[in-house]
């Protein structure tokens, strides 16, 4: 019975969905692991890396799709949230290097010493226990979204004034991140990471480990998005959408459902941002840009908004076609390719990737397979 | 390009007038015999009366061999009965006549002692005082004032009575006044006055004279001191603030200039341009461009290249916002998410474009003759190129406004706007219309790209750096209300030069910004909001 | 939810409006509107473009908030000045819109669905009652509306006199004491403006409702009494036949 609902919840793509993530979960590392350098079925740790860097994004898009493709709060300031989960990882692998540090003070990290901090900032006391980061992954950028929609939903704010203050919060922060006055490592952000729960970062085994547990975090994230819009609340949430208006003269408090929606969207992407951190080594304030916030956008834009699997497969392909152009004598066009990609998505294929596939898809079967309808 | 020529005018007068010096004599006359004689005689008496002469001569030369004798350059030959000095570089002189000679072999210095070399050096203080060189005039009554010496009474009284120049002549004043003030053996009542006399157009040195003197002085003297470093300190501080409220005007300007075609194309049309910061980076290129062809074909008018970059600016960016338009934009009508991503696209198109073509680094743009240099106004440091930022700023504002208000283009775009379909059955092609006003804003991000090329770096990126401010000027004014837009954008300038010197630049903006953020969760439609029915459609 | 009684004694009505006023920017859109509904009437309302009525149901709504005037509900027992839409909403006013407005992109079914009486906070859609409603008890709201056998059709896809139903029966659905009822019959044939006379009077059996409406002939079948605004005020009001033939309305509608 529990079974049968399940499946009736998650529908026919999103099972492919999971069922694609299990063999990358599954394969990867036997690849990785079990493989010698130089086999055919050879996955190489620098791959492996780069996948749960794509996994992470597709996380970031699974929670900017909730709010935006389900409710139509269009946030331009995602990745502040995924930033700040970043941080509150980084944080965390700052303070277990240690003794190690290049000046080797035990509780200082080396940015500190070099600004002559003779302790350390209130900010940074307990992230040295991990459940305690880890309980900052989801209060720091839930907090701020928190504050942000309980003021921008009660007074209104919505559809472009919203994503305009958006973008204007993340790149307050990208310009604060940047002061070293922050205690946060000013431009250079947080680096050299030595251990996570004891484990050497750089190690293979640990490098495979962070991968199967962004693939355990990106399936669970869609099974529980995927639980909520198909519940009443994600019944609503898609009338906000639509109408607004009409939905709170149905005598829904329109402000409440999308702060917990926002809440619950940044606490995702700071999630995806924490497991980012280790695998990519690295967090600095570039990561608060505005433009990747929008990036983030385009991700669930390519694959279809208001699918999670689009989201997800957005994100995925994108950032593809981004290592793809960036790495060869294309860089310079990779630009031109995002840039038109935006435009290409929005005049022609407003419904992304999976719409597209839907359209087409519904012009060669029979007719009228009920247009218009919500997919996975 | 009347205007330039009148302003260039205005320029010229304004520099005679400040270098308009008492005609001096310039012509060469030679140095009576009798210093000459004098000098030869080779006694301290004698060297001090020459001295004295040789500065009351007048002749063209005499500083230089007051300065040679200081340093023991003038030297005397008993052979050639004369008298030669060397410069700082060694070349010899005739110190008779100034003309270039061999010194000769005999020549011996002309022997000082601690005295004389003070005599030498009050007689260069009071020649340059004289100097027909009204900067070498201010430079020695600005010595003067810091050295306080008494010997130097003399001179400057000389100097003052022949002056014309006010500039200068307060700074004598000033000068004599330091000398009084500060010499204990002075009457208490002059210097008293003196006090008053600093008080009443000293500045930070004043301001310094005064402080250290009021902790020596005593009873009335001590009193009329501290009124008057009160009265200095008052001017001080209002001084400060209209210079901070003048780098705010300056700062506003700027934020309205990039504002203004973003408070045409989306507080009038409604669309979310993304790539408005690329408009006014292109302007900004198209004003290198045209400063190029003019340094490569006109040299000599170059000065011109910006006025005529501002007509080809709004052109050139004017035709791609209308390219813009065309072909991404009206898709998106009524859909400004949608707008806002694609034209986020077109942005990183836009700039990748440029740096292609002009490479990724910083463009340079002189500036032509008439926006460099400063000047005074009443206190206050104002450079020209400021000036004429704001002052651009300004007309374009109030050029736009009388488009919309008053000429035919203006009211269909308001037509259109207001009410699309009632628009089109009146015969208004509203297709036509859509793109001149997109057109427009656009042309008028490029004209702000002719100002901007004069106080950023001329970069693919320069436009980024003005998106979210403009973004957030048009909403804090109000969406659709350009006045707003005026208010808005002065008012954040001004804010921000507030708090910069108590949080300094960065967090003054991130202030700036979070206040912002707030401020429209308060009033979502900003300072001046549109109401009524209309604004829920 | 605190009931204030600010009114209470003064009036017996469902609906009390006295003395309100709103302008936008110098605009007076209503002023000193006065009207008064008893519980289970139905009033209709007619008035030229502009006279008011669509910014009066703002005002009942919460949507907009009035310079000056009373607007009283359930008795006198209710302000309604202080609350917000959802709010009174959940005081048991519901409304339809001019413009049909349905949640396009759900079912026919799941806009009933969405629009039942019950707990409308975020957690209890996200995991109470309203996700185990029974599905017999929409159908039997469509069966009336006419719409059961198109309840998994997306709400997009109805022609505008279906919608029209739609938003009807999803303010049968919501079940509130006062329905505002705006141009119900705006795009119906003639047949489908009788089906929706009759059903506006079966609905009246057990709520009070107030209809906007322009149409002569649907007003006449309503069988109410009829209230004429012009320019934000009351200019006419009692019997269809009363309103029709005073001099003032005449004048109005066909001008002076």
């Amino acid at each position: 019975m529990l079974t049968m609902r399940f499946l009736k919840l998650i529908e026919g793509r999103g099972l492919v969905f999971l069922a694609v993530l299990t063999g990358l979960m599954l394969l990867v590392p036997i690849g990785n692991l079990a493989f010698p350098p130089g086999s055919p079925f050879h996955v190489s740790t620098g791959t492996v890396v780069l996948l749960g860097k794509y996994l992470t994004y597709a996380m970031l898009a699974v929670a900017l799709d909730l709010a935006w493709g389900y409710c139509g709060i269009l946030s331009l300031g995602h990745g502040a949230f995924f930033a700040l989960g970043g941080y509150a990882m980084g944080m965390y692998l700052m303070r277990q290097i240690g003794t190690r540090g290049v000046y080797g003070h035990p509780v200082l990290p080396d940015f500190m010493v070099f600004l002559n901090y003779k302790e350390l900032p209130m900010t940074w006391w307990g992230f040295d226990f991990f459940p305690y980061a880890m309980m900052m992954v989801l209060l720091a950028p839930g907090l701020l979204a928190f504050v942000f929609g309980w003021l921008a939903f009660r007074s209104r704010v919505t559809g472009v004034y919203l994503s305009i203050i958006t973008q204007a919060l993340t790149y307050a922060l990208f310009l604060a991140f940047f002061r070293n006055d922050m205690g946060f490592g000013g431009n250079n952000g947080l680096t050299d990471f030595k251990d996570i729960l004891g484990f050497n970062v750089q190690a293979q085994g640990t490098r495979v480990t962070l991968f199967v547990l962004t693939c355990l975090a990106l399936m669970g994230t869609f099974i529980v998005a995927r639980v909520i819009v198909s519940s009443t609340y994600g019944k609503v949430l898609i009338a906000i959408r639509d109408a607004e208006s009409r939905t709170r003269f149905l005598g829904y408090r329109v402000e409440h459902y999308k702060l917990v929606v926002f809440v619950l969207s940044a606490m995702i992407a700071g999630v995806a941002g924490a497991l980012y951190v280790p695998q990519v080594g690295i967090i600095n304030p570039s990561e608060f840009s505005p433009a990747n916030s929008i990036e983030a956008v385009v991700w669930v834009a390519v694959g279809g908004r208001g699918t999670l699997v689009g989201a997800a497969l957005g994100a995925f392909v994108v950032n593809y076609m981004k290592t793809f152009f960036t790495t060869g004598w294309l860089a310079s066009y990779w630009l031109f390719a995002l840039g038109g990609l935006f435009v290409l998505v929005t005049l022609a294929m407003p419904k992304g990737i999976l719409g597209l596939y839907d359209q087409l898809r519904g012009k060669f079967s029979k007719p009228a397979t009920e247009p218009g309808r919500e997919a996975a | 390009m009347r205007i330039l020529a009148l302003l260039r005018g205005i320029g010229l007068a304004l520099c005679l007038a400040l270098v308009a010096l008492p005609a001096a004599a310039q012509d060469a006359r030679p140095l009576p015999d009798e210093i000459v004689t004098r000098f030869l005689a080779d006694s301290f008496g004698d060297t001090e009366a020459a001295i004295g002469a040789v500065a009351a001569s007048g002749a063209p030369q005499a500083a230089d061999m007051l300065q040679a004798l200081g340093d023991r350059r003038l030297f005397i030959s008993a052979s050639a009965k004369g008298l030669f000095y060397r410069d700082g570089a060694g070349k010899g002189f005739d110190a008779r006549t100034g003309q270039p000679a061999d010194v000769p072999a005999d020549a011996s210095a002309v022997r000082l002692n601690n005295r004389l070399r003070g005599v030498v050096q009050a007689a260069l203080g009071t020649l340059t005082l004289l100097s027909p060189d009204p900067v070498q005039r201010l430079r020695a009554a600005e010595s003067v004032f810091k050295s306080r010496d008494p010997a130097a009474l003399p001179a400057i009284e000389q100097a003052l009575a022949r002056e014309t120049n006010a500039r200068i002549r307060n700074v004598f004043e000033e000068a004599r006044a330091a000398i009084i003030i500060a010499d204990t053996k002075a009457p208490e009542a002059s210097r008293m006055a003196a006090a008053s006399r600093i008080a009443e157009t000293g500045d930070q040195d004043g301001l310094a004279l005064l402080r250290q003197l009021s902790a020596q002085a005593t009873g009335n003297l001590k009193s009329v001191i501290e009124s008057s470093i009160q009265t200095i300190e008052r001017r001080q501080q209002i001084r400060q603030a209209g210079q901070t409220v003048w780098f705010g005007i300056s700062l506003g300007s700027v934020l309205l200039l990039a504002a203004i075609g973003l408070a045409i194309t989306f507080g009038v049309m409604g669309v979310i341009n993304m790539a408005h910061g690329e408009m006014v980076m292109i302007g900004a290129y198209v004003t290198f461009m045209t400063q190029e062809v003019f340094r490569a074909r006109f040299p000599h008018l170059l000065d011109w290249s910006l006025p005529i970059a501002i007509p080809l600016a709004f052109i050139i960016t004017g035709l791609v916002g209308v390219l813009i338009e065309r072909g991404v934009i009206r898709f998106l009508y009524g859909r400004p998410l949608e707008t806002l991503l694609a034209t986020f696209g077109v942005s990183l198109i836009l700039q990748q474009a440029v740096r292609s073509w002009f490479g990724p680094t910083n463009r340079e743009v002189s500036a032509p003759s008439y926006m460099s240099g400063s000047f005074e106004f009443i206190g206050l440091q104002i450079t020209y190129g400021r000036l004429w930022i704001v002052v651009f700023t300004l007309v374009v504002f109030f050029a736009l406004l009388l488009l919309l208000k008053a000429t035919p283009l203006g009211l269909q775009m308001r037509a259109v706007t207001q009410n699309r379909r009632m628009a089109a059955s009146m015969g208004i092609r509203t297709r036509f219309v859509d793109a001149m006003t997109f057109g427009l804003g656009s042309g008028i991000a490029g004209i702000a790209g002719v100002a901007l090329s004069q106080i950023d770096n001329v970069s693919p990126n320069l436009g980024q750096n003005y998106i979210i401010d403009s973004f957030m000027v048009v909403v804090f004014g109000g969406v659709g209300n350009l006045w707003g837009t005026l208010i808005s954008a002065f008012t954040l300038g001004i804010a921000n030069k507030l708090l910069e010197p108590f949080a300094g630049a960065v967090l003054g903006k991130i202030i700036i910004l979070v206040l912002l953020i707030l401020f429209i969760q308060k009033r979502p439609r900003g300072l001046f909001a549109l109401k009524g029915r209309a604004v829920e459609q | 939810m605190s009931t204030q009684t600010p009114g209470a004694g003064l009036t017996s009505a469902i609906l009390y409006l006295d003395g309100v006023s709103v302008s936008f920017d110098g605009f007076k859109a209503i002023r000193g509107l006065s009207l008064t509904l008893e519980q289970g009437e139905m009033r209709a309302i007619i008035g030229p473009n502009g006279a008011g009525k669509t910014t009066m149901m703002d005002i009942i709504t919460g949507k907009t908030r009035p310079d000056a005037g009373d607007v009283l509900f359930d008795g006198g027992r209710i302000d309604l000045t202080r609350y917000d839409e959802a709010a009174i909403a959940e005081l048991g006013i519901g409304r339809k819109f001019q413009k049909p407005t349905v949640f396009e992109s759900h079912s026919v079914a799941d806009n009933v669905l969405l629009a039942l009486k019950g707990r409308r906070g975020p957690f209890s859609a996200l995991f109470g009652a309203r996700n185990r409603v029974k599905p017999d008890e929409i159908d039997a709201i469509l069966d009336k509306v006419r719409l059961l056998k198109h309840r998994a059709r997306p709400a997009g896809d109805l022609s505008h006199g279906q919608k029209q139903w739609l938003e009807i029966a999803m303010l049968l659905a919501q079940d509130p004491k006062l329905l505002l009822v705006d141009e119900p019959v705006a795009g119906m044939t003639d047949a489908e403006t009788e089906a929706t006379a009759e059903l506006l009077k079966e609905i009246n059996r057990d709520h009070s409702v107030i209809v906007v409406e322009h149409d002569m002939h649907f007003v006449r079948a309503l069988q109410c009494k009829v209230t004429c605004l012009h320019e934000g005020s009351v200019l006419s009001e009692g019997t269809i036949d009363a309103v029709a033939s005073d001099k003032r309305v005449i004048e109005v509608y066909l001008g002076r």
